[in-house]
């Protein structure tokens, strides 16, 4: 693309002009990190909010790719909706690089211009990860994408971020895969809003679907249903609202997307989605939305932060010189902390301290 | 066997002597990593000689599977071909009928192998590259003009659409005028390594396997003398797995074949004797030979033992063997004329029944004239000049091989083990067990290569830089292509199209209703049904395999 | 900024030999890129759309079945029709030099035949996108 075209104003346009060049160009934008990605966003952002995010999660082996693949064909051919698929892996964590593999299971979809199917890796930061996928859900949604099936491993901080992000979670796992309940990562299950039992036809499969029964009783029987998508350290927003038509229940679904079955229909993975939405609309889909939208605004603070902080050169030296003399790292760190904001306050000009 | 050790006090005096002697910068491993002693004694090699080795065409064959192995007849030379159209195979199978080759192996090219007939959009381009276009009982009849079937044992390698070629050979035959009962020969149709290795797949696992089954008691009553599946290492070891993973994956395949056919209702002896095999022979000359003896026993223990096998033909491992494909460089190419010598030895001392060795232009291209006359004259040499077809298994007792032998009927039992407590055969290939195994060991390799820890002369070893290969490679004629369009539409034209109709239509039905299919595909076949049509009706039928993620 | 390598590895045609493409795309992981596997049997649209939905900056084909001289120009033509000439094109297999030669004056950055060293390819890779994103951000 000639650099003309690559201006953010233009990319926006072309966004909104139905451009698929343009819809990748974007969320490569956004997975850099690059500086004009935020005008752009400015400039799409009253299209944004449409698409019904559906986050797929659970372990490795549960069949993910699958069920997703046979999700976005139903959504197309009962509904002849535009569906997006943002398929999230993990980087090595020693060389940074990453091997993205999702596409193969989703064959048929490359073909079908009605889907989008994208690849992203983890990469280093987790903050930045979880960013960048809401990000690309963005511009997803301002080009016109309605439903958007984000998949993650759900196994590291980062994807449970991004799942946190979603408008509906879905928690897949299939018998035999290990430790099954315990091998997850703790709280992927606090935020699951429908669980599927994958690979239904296998041996095990009535155990585990009812172990998750049984684990979906325990959680609604909670007094403190730890607000929709839990606490943590990294996506702490604040407690919503207790709703006035009673918590959500979590269904358990049987599955085997191999086979096509228990995706559409009754007892069905697209209906409990269906479903959960109908809930969030009933109950406040908009303070909902906004919650996790606060929660994006903190990992981009976090993230500038970092970097403001990080990038000034001198500090690693302070900071080695000082643990040389030494001082324990909490005195370092309050040292600094108390430096920082000091000067913070110093450079806010007075209008704003009112 | 002597139970007599070497005294201790010598055997300390070797080691010190080993000690303070130099050692070479090198790498004392197999290709699969195993570390070998530098010497092997009594004790490395334990074994009860009449349960573990026994004599030739006795339980357990470790020995080999006849009592007179080559002096009763040498294993059959049958070199792969198979490129351009019928006629041009056809051209090559006499000539190289007519230099001494004792059996016909034959090579298909992408769009056959994957069921597409050459006029397919999705053959464009691939038509008669890497093997011969058949997309029609004429295109068979074409490559086996003149060569009389009831006289000629014939092996054919495909397999997702195998059971229809097999169809189009025995109608063939029939319109050669040869009874079905006659014919001899080989369909690879081993469906289970293409999940795992060689990917040339038609249908998902199970409706394949129902094929195959098909196929094994169509055969049992009328093509009796025919090996219904060359349950096959030599894909697998070439997408990179190890010996003993090749050993491994390729006997446990073979036993879930079995299970199959007895689910299916036959008696374990009506099929199991036409089960064949098919290994690779690579780089390390005494591991694969301790394979071919280790793979030997461990079948003839599991059919008897385990299948309750009662005719000891059912307990045989009969093999087919290549030399390894991915052994040869591009680079410095005569060098692989050697490489292929040396493999093709491995596999006779290890008393196999067919061998096909490679030619030195491979990692160019197909292989010209010339090279392939070479590459059958090596087994000339070794079958003429060599005593080594006098004596059979004539490794037995080296502490070496029998150790290695031991080793690794070991490692594939482990292997066993793993596999059945996955879920058997099919739930490793859906999880990608298999496969991921494989690529592991293909990555490992890789990187010694590239560190240099394993030595490759041309490549990382003795280079000599950039440079065109010396030698004249071939080329495939561009004319094919069109020639096969022309071909289909005349015979789309001439025959009874309501007949070829009804044809596919009943094989349909048939896919639903269990009826044999390869008896309904000779009929389709008669009716001028092409490959591409038929095949259309079982993936329509049964859907398309989709492969798991292994990356 | 973070940018990262983006690779986009395929086997177009009916060719089911992956092992090659398959440790390539390791490699270059191992290499800190980020490596989308097509899978097999791709047909050039299919390897162009997946190129342009993951906004890759290499595009490497592995073809063992000869029939790269009608498949590869094809993959060309797809990728220029989505808008996707900037792409890195390279590949390798069983490929004969003459092949190579005139694949390489039609839009083929560089193409790697049988027994070459993955580093080297990672190398080559690396090397031009270093420089490639060097010169963009001189000329913005």
């Amino acid at each position: 693309m000639s650099s003309a075209a690559n201006s953010p104003t233009a990319l926006a346009e072309s966004l909104l002009g139905g451009n698929r060049r343009a819809l990748s160009r974007l969320i490569s934008w956004a997975e850099n990190g690059h500086p004009g990605f935020p005008a752009v966003l400015e400039a799409i952002y009253e299209r944004v909010g449409r698409a019904w995010r559906v986050g797929v999660t659970g372990p490795p082996g549960a069949g993910k790719s699958t069920l997703v693949n046979e999700l976005a064909l139903q959504l197309r051919r009962a509904h002849d909706l535009q569906v997006g698929i943002l398929a999230v892996d993990p980087s090595s964590p020693f060389t940074g690089g990453a091997l993205l593999g999702d596409r193969i299971r989703m064959e048929e979809l490359t073909a079908d211009p009605g889907v989008y199917v994208r690849s992203m890796a983890s990469r280093k930061s987790h903050g930045g990860m979880a960013r960048a996928g809401v990000d690309a859900c963005d511009v997803m949604d301002a080009f016109g994408i309605e439903r958007i099936l984000i998949e993650t491993v759900g196994v590291g901080q980062a994807e449970y971020d991004v799942m946190g992000a979603c408008d509906t979670v879905v928690v897949v796992m299939c018998p035999g895969a290990g430790d099954g309940i315990q091998a997850m990562k703790a709280g992927i299950l606090e935020v699951a809003d429908v669980l599927v039992v994958n690979k239904s036809d296998l041996p095990g499969a009535d155990r585990l679907y009812a172990d998750l029964v049984e684990a979906a009783h325990v959680r609604a029987a909670r007094p403190m249903a730890a607000g929709h998508h839990g606490a943590s350290a990294r996506s702490a927003s604040p407690e919503p609202e207790p709703d006035a038509s009673g918590a959500w229940q979590v269904p358990v679904i049987q599955a085997s997307a191999g086979r096509g079955e228990g995706i559409a229909g009754e007892a069905s993975v697209l209906e409990a989605v269906a479903n959960h939405r109908a809930y969030l609309e009933a109950t406040g889909l908009d303070n909902a939305r906004r919650q996790k939208r606060f929660a994006q605004v903190r990992r981009i603070v976090d993230e500038e932060l970092d970097s403001r902080v990080w990038s000034r050169s001198d500090l690693e030296d302070r900071v080695l010189a000082a643990l040389k003399a030494g001082s324990t790292s909490y005195d370092i760190a309050r040292d600094l902390v108390v430096e920082l904001i000091d000067g913070l306050v110093a450079q806010t000009p007075q209008e704003e301290t009112a | 066997m002597s139970q007599a050790h070497t005294s201790e006090s010598a055997r300390q005096l070797w080691e010190a002597a080993l000690e303070k002697s130099r050692t070479r910068d090198a790498n004392f491993t197999t290709l699969s990593g195993t570390e070998l002693k530098p010497m092997y004694a009594m004790e490395d090699a334990r074994l009860d000689y009449d349960a573990d080795l026994g004599y030739p065409g006795q339980f357990p064959f470790t020995r080999g599977v006849h009592p007179s192995m080559y002096r009763g007849r040498l294993w059959t030379m049958r070199q792969f071909a198979g490129f351009g159209t019928a006629a041009q195979t056809n051209e090559r199978f006499r000539f190289l009928l007519a230099n001494g080759q004792t059996g016909l192996s034959t090579a298909f090219d992408f769009p056959t192998l994957m069921g597409y007939d050459s006029d397919d959009d999705i053959s464009l381009g691939e038509v008669g590259q890497v093997g011969v276009a058949i997309s029609s009982l004429r295109d068979m009849e074409t490559l086996f003009e003149g060569i009389p079937l009831g006289e000629v044992s014939t092996s054919m390698t495909i397999n997702g659409p195998a059971p229809v070629m097999l169809a189009f050979y025995i109608a063939c035959g029939e319109r050669q005028g040869v009874d079905p009962a006659q014919l001899r020969g080989t369909i690879q149709n081993d469906i289970l390594k293409e999940y795992q290795a060689q990917h040339a797949w038609l249908v998902p696992p199970e409706p394949a396997l129902r094929m195959i089954t098909d196929v094994m008691s169509y055969c049992a009553t009328n093509v009796p003398q025919f090996n219904t599946i060359s349950i096959s290492g030599y894909h697998i070891r070439e997408a990179g797995s190890t010996a003993a993973q090749e050993l491994a994956f390729t006997l446990a395949n073979g036993m879930d074949y079995v299970r199959r056919g007895i689910a299916a209702g036959m008696d374990v002896d009506d099929f199991a004797p036409r089960l064949s095999f098919f290994f690779d022979s690579h780089l390390d000359f005494f591991e694969e030979i301790a394979k071919f003896r280790a793979a030997r026993r461990i079948w003839a223990r599991k059919m008897r033992d385990v299948f309750g096998a009662k005719n000891p033909k059912s307990w045989m491992l009969r093999f087919h063997t290549q030399t390894a494909g991915v052994s040869l460089t591009a680079q410095q190419p005569e060098n692989n004329i050697v490489r292929t010598a040396i493999e093709a030895l491995a596999a006779v001392l290890g008393g196999t029944q067919s061998l096909h060795t490679n030619s030195m232009d491979e990692t160019l291209s197909l292989p010209t004239e010339k090279a392939v006359k070479i590459a059958l004259r090596t087994q000339q040499v070794i079958a003429e000049e060599h005593e080594v077809a006098h004596v059979a298994d004539p490794l037995a007792g080296s502490f070496f091989v029998e150790a290695e032998t031991n080793r690794l009927e070991a490692d594939a039992e482990a292997y066993f083990k793993e596999i059945d407590s996955r879920g058997g055969v099919v739930a490793c290939i859906d999880a990608g067990y298999i496969q991921r195994e494989i690529h592991r060991s293909a990555v490992i390799y890789q990187r010694a290569i590239e560190r240099g820890t394993k030595k490759v002369v041309g490549v990382n070893v003795y280079n000599e830089g950039e440079g065109k290969p010396e030698i004249d490679i071939h080329r495939n004629d561009k004319g094919v292509e069109a020639e096969q369009r022309e071909r289909l539409s005349t015979l789309r034209s001439e025959r009874d199209s309501a007949a070829a109709t009804r044809e596919l239509e009943a094989i349909r039905a048939a896919c639903d209703n269990g009826d044999n299919l390869l008896e309904r595909f000779v009929a389709a076949a008669h009716a001028d049904c092409t490959l591409g049509e038929i095949c259309g009706v079982l993936r329509d039928a049964f859907g398309k395999y989709k492969e798991p993620k292994i990356l | 900024m973070e940018r990262k390598i983006r690779v986009l590895i395929a086997k177009p045609g009916l060719d089911g030999h992956d092992r090659g493409a398959k440790t390539v795309a390791t490699v270059l992981r191992d290499h800190g890129m980020e490596v989308i596997y097509s899978g097999l049997h791709q047909t050039p649209e299919m390897i162009a759309e997946a190129a342009l939905e993951e906004d890759v900056d290499v595009v490497g084909l592995s073809i063992l079945s000869g029939a790269h001289m009608s498949l590869f120009p094809r993959i060309r033509e797809e990728l220029e029709k989505r808008d996707m000439k900037d792409v890195l094109l390279t590949g390798g297999g069983i490929i004969p030099e003459e092949d190579m030669a005139a694949l390489e004056g039609d839009g083929f950055a560089k193409l790697f035949g049988p027994g070459t060293h993955t580093g080297e390819i990672a190398k080559w890779i690396q090397e031009t996108m270093e420089a490639r994103w060097a010169k963009e951000n001189s000329d913005a």
